[in-house]
Protein backbone atom coordinates (compact mmCIF):
# COMPACT_ATOMS: atom_id res chain seq x y z
CA UNK A 1 0.00 0.00 0.00
CA UNK A 2 2.98 2.34 0.01
CA UNK A 3 4.01 2.20 -3.63
CA UNK A 4 4.59 5.76 -4.88
CA UNK A 5 1.83 5.79 -7.54
CA UNK A 6 -0.83 5.03 -4.92
CA UNK A 7 0.49 7.75 -2.63
CA UNK A 8 0.54 10.30 -5.45
CA UNK A 9 -3.01 9.29 -6.36
CA UNK A 10 -4.15 9.75 -2.75
CA UNK A 11 -2.51 13.18 -2.58
CA UNK A 12 -4.26 14.18 -5.83
CA UNK A 13 -7.58 12.94 -4.45
CA UNK A 14 -7.21 14.86 -1.21
CA UNK A 15 -6.10 17.99 -3.09
CA UNK A 16 -9.09 17.69 -5.42
CA UNK A 17 -11.48 17.42 -2.49
CA UNK A 18 -9.80 20.45 -0.91
CA UNK A 19 -10.30 22.42 -4.11
CA UNK A 20 -13.99 21.47 -4.13
CA UNK A 21 -14.24 22.84 -0.61
CA UNK A 22 -12.37 26.01 -1.65
CA UNK A 23 -14.85 26.51 -4.50
CA UNK A 24 -17.74 26.09 -2.09
CA UNK A 25 -16.12 28.52 0.35
CA UNK A 26 -15.98 30.98 -2.54
CA UNK A 27 -19.67 30.43 -3.23
CA UNK A 28 -20.48 31.29 0.39
CA UNK A 29 -18.15 34.25 0.71
CA UNK A 30 -18.72 36.11 -2.57
CA UNK A 31 -21.06 39.17 -2.31
CA UNK A 32 -22.76 38.99 -5.68
CA UNK A 33 -24.18 36.30 -7.95
CA UNK A 34 -21.69 36.74 -10.80
CA UNK A 35 -18.66 36.54 -8.51
CA UNK A 36 -20.28 33.50 -6.90
CA UNK A 37 -20.62 31.94 -10.33
CA UNK A 38 -16.95 32.64 -10.94
CA UNK A 39 -15.97 31.04 -7.65
CA UNK A 40 -18.12 27.99 -8.38
CA UNK A 41 -16.22 27.23 -11.58
CA UNK A 42 -13.18 26.29 -9.48
CA UNK A 43 -15.04 23.16 -8.39
CA UNK A 44 -15.74 22.05 -11.94
CA UNK A 45 -12.33 22.77 -13.38
CA UNK A 46 -9.75 22.14 -10.66
CA UNK A 47 -11.58 19.87 -8.22
CA UNK A 48 -12.88 17.47 -10.84
CA UNK A 49 -9.56 17.49 -12.70
CA UNK A 50 -7.50 16.49 -9.67
CA UNK A 51 -9.92 13.87 -8.40
CA UNK A 52 -10.26 12.25 -11.81
CA UNK A 53 -6.47 12.29 -12.31
CA UNK A 54 -6.05 10.68 -8.91
CA UNK A 55 -8.53 7.95 -9.80
CA UNK A 56 -6.88 7.45 -13.17
CA UNK A 57 -3.51 6.95 -11.51
CA UNK A 58 -5.07 4.42 -9.17
CA UNK A 59 -6.73 2.40 -11.89
CA UNK A 60 -3.76 2.07 -14.22
CA UNK A 61 -4.19 1.51 -17.97
CA UNK A 62 -7.55 -0.19 -18.65
CA UNK A 63 -11.16 0.51 -19.58
CA UNK A 64 -11.80 2.26 -16.26
CA UNK A 65 -9.23 4.92 -17.12
CA UNK A 66 -10.97 5.52 -20.45
CA UNK A 67 -14.31 5.95 -18.67
CA UNK A 68 -12.75 8.31 -16.15
CA UNK A 69 -11.20 10.35 -18.95
CA UNK A 70 -14.57 10.55 -20.72
CA UNK A 71 -16.26 11.78 -17.54
CA UNK A 72 -13.52 14.37 -17.02
CA UNK A 73 -13.69 15.51 -20.65
CA UNK A 74 -17.46 15.80 -20.51
CA UNK A 75 -17.52 17.78 -17.27
CA UNK A 76 -14.77 20.13 -18.48
CA UNK A 77 -16.83 20.88 -21.58
CA UNK A 78 -20.35 21.16 -20.18
CA UNK A 79 -19.95 23.05 -16.92
CA UNK A 80 -18.47 26.20 -18.54
CA UNK A 81 -21.37 26.08 -20.99
CA UNK A 82 -23.83 25.78 -18.12
CA UNK A 83 -22.11 28.65 -16.30
CA UNK A 84 -22.35 30.79 -19.45
CA UNK A 85 -26.03 29.97 -19.83
CA UNK A 86 -26.55 30.82 -16.17
CA UNK A 87 -24.85 34.21 -16.50
CA UNK A 88 -26.74 35.04 -19.72
CA UNK A 89 -30.04 34.06 -18.15
CA UNK A 90 -29.27 36.08 -15.01
CA UNK A 91 -28.37 39.16 -17.08
CA UNK A 92 -31.49 38.63 -19.19
CA UNK A 93 -33.49 38.40 -15.98
CA UNK A 94 -32.38 41.95 -15.08
CA UNK A 95 -29.93 40.86 -12.34
CA UNK A 96 -27.39 43.69 -12.28
CA UNK A 97 -23.83 42.81 -11.19
CA UNK A 98 -22.73 44.77 -8.13
CA UNK A 99 -20.08 47.13 -9.52
CA UNK A 100 -17.42 48.82 -7.40
CA UNK A 101 -18.73 52.36 -7.40
CA UNK A 102 -22.33 51.94 -6.23
CA UNK A 103 -22.64 51.84 -2.48
CA UNK A 104 -25.77 49.62 -2.43
CA UNK B 1 -6.93 7.69 2.34
CA UNK B 2 -9.69 7.41 -0.23
CA UNK B 3 -12.27 7.18 2.56
CA UNK B 4 -11.07 10.57 3.79
CA UNK B 5 -11.75 11.95 0.31
CA UNK B 6 -15.27 10.55 0.47
CA UNK B 7 -15.72 12.30 3.81
CA UNK B 8 -14.60 15.62 2.32
CA UNK B 9 -16.88 15.16 -0.69
CA UNK B 10 -19.85 14.39 1.58
CA UNK B 11 -19.09 17.53 3.56
CA UNK B 12 -19.01 19.60 0.37
CA UNK B 13 -22.33 18.04 -0.72
CA UNK B 14 -23.83 19.24 2.55
CA UNK B 15 -22.35 22.71 2.01
CA UNK B 16 -23.78 22.80 -1.53
CA UNK B 17 -27.24 22.00 -0.15
CA UNK B 18 -26.89 24.74 2.46
CA UNK B 19 -25.85 27.23 -0.20
CA UNK B 20 -28.92 26.17 -2.20
CA UNK B 21 -31.10 26.85 0.84
CA UNK B 22 -29.75 30.30 1.60
CA UNK B 23 -29.38 31.48 -2.02
CA UNK B 24 -31.07 34.86 -2.48
CA UNK B 25 -31.93 34.91 -6.16
CA UNK B 26 -33.29 32.08 -8.22
CA UNK B 27 -30.03 31.87 -10.09
CA UNK B 28 -28.07 31.23 -6.89
CA UNK B 29 -30.24 28.21 -6.26
CA UNK B 30 -29.80 26.93 -9.81
CA UNK B 31 -26.04 27.38 -9.44
CA UNK B 32 -26.05 25.48 -6.14
CA UNK B 33 -28.03 22.61 -7.69
CA UNK B 34 -25.60 22.54 -10.61
CA UNK B 35 -22.69 22.32 -8.17
CA UNK B 36 -24.45 19.58 -6.23
CA UNK B 37 -24.81 17.60 -9.46
CA UNK B 38 -21.13 17.88 -10.26
CA UNK B 39 -20.11 16.90 -6.74
CA UNK B 40 -22.46 13.91 -6.87
CA UNK B 41 -20.68 12.76 -10.03
CA UNK B 42 -17.40 12.90 -8.14
CA UNK B 43 -18.90 11.09 -5.19
CA UNK B 44 -20.23 8.25 -7.34
CA UNK B 45 -16.88 7.89 -9.09
CA UNK B 46 -14.85 7.78 -5.87
CA UNK B 47 -17.38 5.55 -4.11
CA UNK B 48 -17.26 3.17 -7.07
CA UNK B 49 -13.53 2.95 -6.57
CA UNK B 50 -13.73 2.29 -2.84
CA UNK B 51 -16.25 -0.51 -3.13
CA UNK B 52 -14.41 -1.96 -6.14
CA UNK B 53 -17.39 -1.57 -8.52
CA UNK B 54 -16.11 -0.10 -11.83
CA UNK B 55 -19.65 0.00 -13.29
CA UNK B 56 -20.42 2.99 -11.06
CA UNK B 57 -18.50 5.13 -13.56
CA UNK B 58 -21.26 4.65 -16.15
CA UNK B 59 -23.74 5.95 -13.59
CA UNK B 60 -21.48 8.91 -12.93
CA UNK B 61 -21.26 9.69 -16.64
CA UNK B 62 -25.03 9.52 -17.13
CA UNK B 63 -25.54 11.65 -14.05
CA UNK B 64 -23.19 14.30 -15.42
CA UNK B 65 -25.22 14.33 -18.67
CA UNK B 66 -28.53 14.67 -16.83
CA UNK B 67 -27.22 17.35 -14.49
CA UNK B 68 -26.13 19.47 -17.44
CA UNK B 69 -29.39 19.07 -19.33
CA UNK B 70 -31.40 19.82 -16.19
CA UNK B 71 -29.55 23.10 -15.63
CA UNK B 72 -30.14 24.20 -19.20
CA UNK B 73 -33.84 23.20 -19.06
CA UNK B 74 -34.47 25.07 -15.81
CA UNK B 75 -32.67 28.12 -17.18
CA UNK B 76 -34.72 28.05 -20.36
CA UNK B 77 -37.88 27.90 -18.23
CA UNK B 78 -36.84 30.90 -16.16
CA UNK B 79 -35.65 32.92 -19.13
CA UNK B 80 -38.62 32.50 -21.48
CA UNK B 81 -41.37 31.83 -18.95
CA UNK B 82 -42.25 28.50 -20.54
CA UNK B 83 -40.59 25.55 -22.22
CA UNK B 84 -41.34 26.94 -25.68
CA UNK B 85 -44.67 26.57 -27.45
CA UNK B 86 -45.69 23.08 -28.59
CA UNK B 87 -46.83 22.70 -32.20
CA UNK B 88 -50.54 22.76 -31.27
CA UNK B 89 -50.15 26.08 -29.37
CA UNK B 90 -48.38 27.60 -32.33
CA UNK B 91 -51.28 26.71 -34.65
CA UNK B 92 -53.73 28.44 -32.33
CA UNK B 93 -51.62 31.61 -32.51
CA UNK B 94 -52.13 31.79 -36.28
CA UNK B 95 -55.68 33.19 -36.47
CA UNK B 96 -56.58 32.98 -40.13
Amino acid sequence: MNDPVYLIACCLLILGAVFVLIGLLGVFRMPDFFTRLHAASIIDSMGTLLIMLGLMLMSGINLITVKLFLILLFILITTPTAAHALAKSALHGKLKPKLGDDKS
Amino acid sequence: MVEFTILLILLSMLLALISAAIGETVYDKILAVNIFGTITVLFIAVYGFVTGRPDFLDIALVYALISFVTTIAVLKFFEYGDMGKSSTDREQDIDI
